[in-house]
């Protein structure tokens, strides 16, 4: 294993497997305006995102578990609102999914490539 | 006949043709035991044993992810739940789906662009290493361990189900063969074995799953209400209750509260699996890690789509009161369902499925387990990160492979024939209450430290494991595990609505409490990392 950093015991887990850029580079990355960004549209889309699918999750719990004559009411044959509901909630994972990819490989893959290209090729 | 043969055969699914089930099943370990073979060849580095050369693509990745977590109690117990518990077992399949997006959107790319192997380092990148690594291994052992230990005494039930062994040395000796064949798959194939093992695994499930849905459906002209119509009148008396929510859970307050905390549970515990996490180490980039969830999402969606109407199919065409009654119980009715519609052959053939189902799960976890005890454990606590023979780490790691191995047969023996469904409650609520909040923590807030780290993880231990303890899962209910006694206080057979948030609280807490200043430096290389992939682990090519 590397000996790149001073303290044994404080060794990040990636060091060791090639010459990482120094602290300061790190620090001075973190702070330029294109990982500013990055890390904004990142939390922009994933933060209100979980909010969003978590709520409509425990809607359905909690619809499902103290709304029983609601859940039963039917809607089409044999087909009730608890149906229809429960297979929404794979619907909208399914939605979300895509629009998650598709969110990061626009607008997200591009800078966090040009930044990494910018670390690793300034350390080498 | 033998009176004794006559009683044996009645145990086991009616049709079932115990030498065709365990033929299938040989075929299926044959042919897996030479992919075995063949991958373990370039297996000689830790990244290969614990990564697989990090040289998977992201749809294998995802189709092994979805045959690692797919689990026996997945296939045959959710769709045993539906169709004698009706609605409420599909409740189920909605946690166990949704939760990937926790996994997707916040955990996956971050964790592959920021760790080598295990949970742990992440969680220990910018703390003090060896007592955060010494937690976090604690906690990836403690999870690994009683999912393991569910799957394997639930090897037993299957035995008996399915090829009609009922004495208890049979199916001793049958669980010590899975357990067996798990410890050759690790041993030998390392992760690239056993991820070759999970993706056949899935592919076989899912088309399984997929031939009986649509063989099912077309019974009915794929009408899905006429199938409801159907499961309903087979029902009898209580077949109306079967289409809406409340027949399992709906009891009384505790119960609708425990389903509550069961679905906390459930959507918040798989992003913090430490076998679902080490799976995305094992692809060469953070984005192939995304494309491989968003293949397992797929797969998972599907199969627990098909289970909905294979739960209302052998509902509707075997009945809720025959699958009760069936050695087995809830668990036969996927079985049986396959008997009613090809008769023998494909009941055998979803017999293998499901055999092949615990043996790759359990070789999931048997892997992470012991990738957890030498890396975080051996490599970095004992020997201080100082192994001069990088041989020596994968040694340590096949040698416990072989301990855990060894261990979970002599559990699963002890605990065959127990109540031991709550131990993956156990698992899911330890993932979520230990695990979910110091990866979430440790990934997106800044000042979190160690201290925090350490409390949100023994914290989130400790309380999860003494609710569980003190809970009707273990003592005063009859379907607990020790039945006659009763020190039980905490009403809720899963503790997740208390744990998940103490768990968190605990990691505030501890961070704000504690006078440790911010490691500034190692914060910003582990967001920056994070978020770029920079420098981040490459793919090994052989």
């Amino acid at each position: 294993m590397s000996t790149t950093e001073s303290t044994p015991g404080d060794r990040g887990p990636a060091a060791g497997t090639e010459q990482g850029p120094a602290a300061e580079d790190w620090a001075r990355v973190q702070s330029s305006p294109e990982f500013v960004q990055l890390r904004q549209r990142l939390r922009s889309f994933v933060f209100p995102m979980t909010g969003l699918f978590l709520a409509w999750y425990l809607l359905y719990v909690l619809v499902a578990d103290y709304a029983h004559g609601f859940m039963s009411i039917k809607l089409v044959g044999n087909i009730n609102i608890g149906l229809v509901f429960g297979l929404l909630q794979f619907v909208s994972t399914f939605v979300i999914t895509a629009l998650y990819v598709r969110y990061a490989n626009r607008r997200l893959d591009p800078v966090a490539e040009r930044i990494r290209q910018e670390i690793e090729g300034g350390a080498r | 006949m033998n009176v004794s043969v006559v009683a044996q055969a009645a145990q086991s699914v009616e049709g079932s043709n115990p030498a065709l089930n365990i033929g299938i099943f040989a075929a299926f370990v044959v042919v897996t035991l030479v992919i075995v073979f063949r991958a373990s060849r370039n297996t000689k580095t830790a990244t290969d044993y614990y990564a697989a050369g990090r040289a998977f693509t992201g749809p294998q990745n995802g189709i092994a992810i979805a045959g690692d977590y797919l689990s026996a109690a997945s296939f045959l117990g959710i769709a045993g739940a539906i169709a004698v518990n009706g609605y409420d077992g599909f409740l189920y399949s909605i946690g166990f789906l949704v939760a990937w997006l926790v996994a997707l959107l916040l955990v996956a790319e971050l964790l592959r662009n920021t760790g080598r192997f295990t949970m742990a380092d992440v969680l220990s990148f910018r703390m003090r290493q060896r007592p955060v690594r010494t937690a976090a291994a604690l906690s990836t052992l403690t999870v690994s361990f009683f999912y393991l230990l569910a799957q394997m005494a639930g090897a037993g039930g299957l035995v008996a189900l399915l090829l009609g062994i009922t004495d208890r040395g049979y199916q001793a000796l049958v669980i010590a063969v899975v357990g067996v064949l798990m410890i050759v798959y690790v041993l030998v194939g390392g992760m690239k074995g056993t991820t070759w093992v999970q993706i056949i695994k899935a592919v076989l499930l899912v088309i399984g799953a997929a031939a009986m849905t649509l063989w099912v459906l077309g019974r009915y002209g794929f009408n899905l209400s006429g199938l409801l119509g159907d499961a309903v009148a087979k029902g009898g008396a209580a077949g109306e209750a079967l289409l809406n929510p409340g027949k399992q859970y709906g009891a009384t307050g505790t119960s609708r509260l425990d389903f509550l905390s069961l679905g906390l549970a459930l959507v918040l515990g798989t992003a913090g699996l430490p076998h679902v996490l080490m799976r995305f180490y094992t692809v060469p980039t953070a984005k192939d890690a995304r494309r491989s969830v968003v293949w397992a999402i797929w797969l998972i969606g599907i199969f627990y789509l098909f289970t909905l109407v294979l739960g209302y199919g052998a509902g509707a065409l075997v009945g809720p009161q025959r699958i009760s009654t069936a050695p087995g119980g809830v668990n036969s009715a996927a079985p049986l369902l396959a008997q009613a519609l090809g008769g023998p052959v494909l009941l055998g053939l979803i017999a293998a499925v499901a055999f092949a189902t615990i043996l790759a799960v359990v070789a999931g976890l048997t892997i992470t387990a012991s990738a957890s005890f030498a890396h975080d454990i051996y490599v970095n606590v004992i020997k201080k990160g100082q192994v001069d023979d990088k041989q020596q780490e994968v040694r340590v790691a096949r040698i416990t492979a072989v301990v855990i191995g060894l261990v979970s047969i002599v559990g699963g023996i002890v605990a065959n024939g127990q109540n031991v469904a709550f131990l993956v409650a156990l698992a899911f609520a330890v993932a979520a209450s230990a695990n979910l909040p110091t990866i979430l923590y440790s990934l997106f807030w800044k000042r979190f430290n160690t201290t925090g780290a350490l409390w949100s993880i023994y914290g989130g231990l400790a309380v999860t494991i003494v609710l569980i303890v003190f809970s009707p899962a273990v003592s005063g209910a009859k379907n607990a595990m020790f039945p006659s006694v009763d020190f039980h206080w905490f009403p809720l057979p899963n503790p997740g609505i208390v744990s998940i948030p103490v768990s968190f609280l605990l990691g505030y807490l501890g961070t704000v409490l504690s006078k440790e200043p911010v490691n500034q430096a190692k914060y910003a290389e582990m967001e920056v990392r994070s978020l770029t992939g920079a420098g981040a682990e490459k793919a090994v090519s052989h």
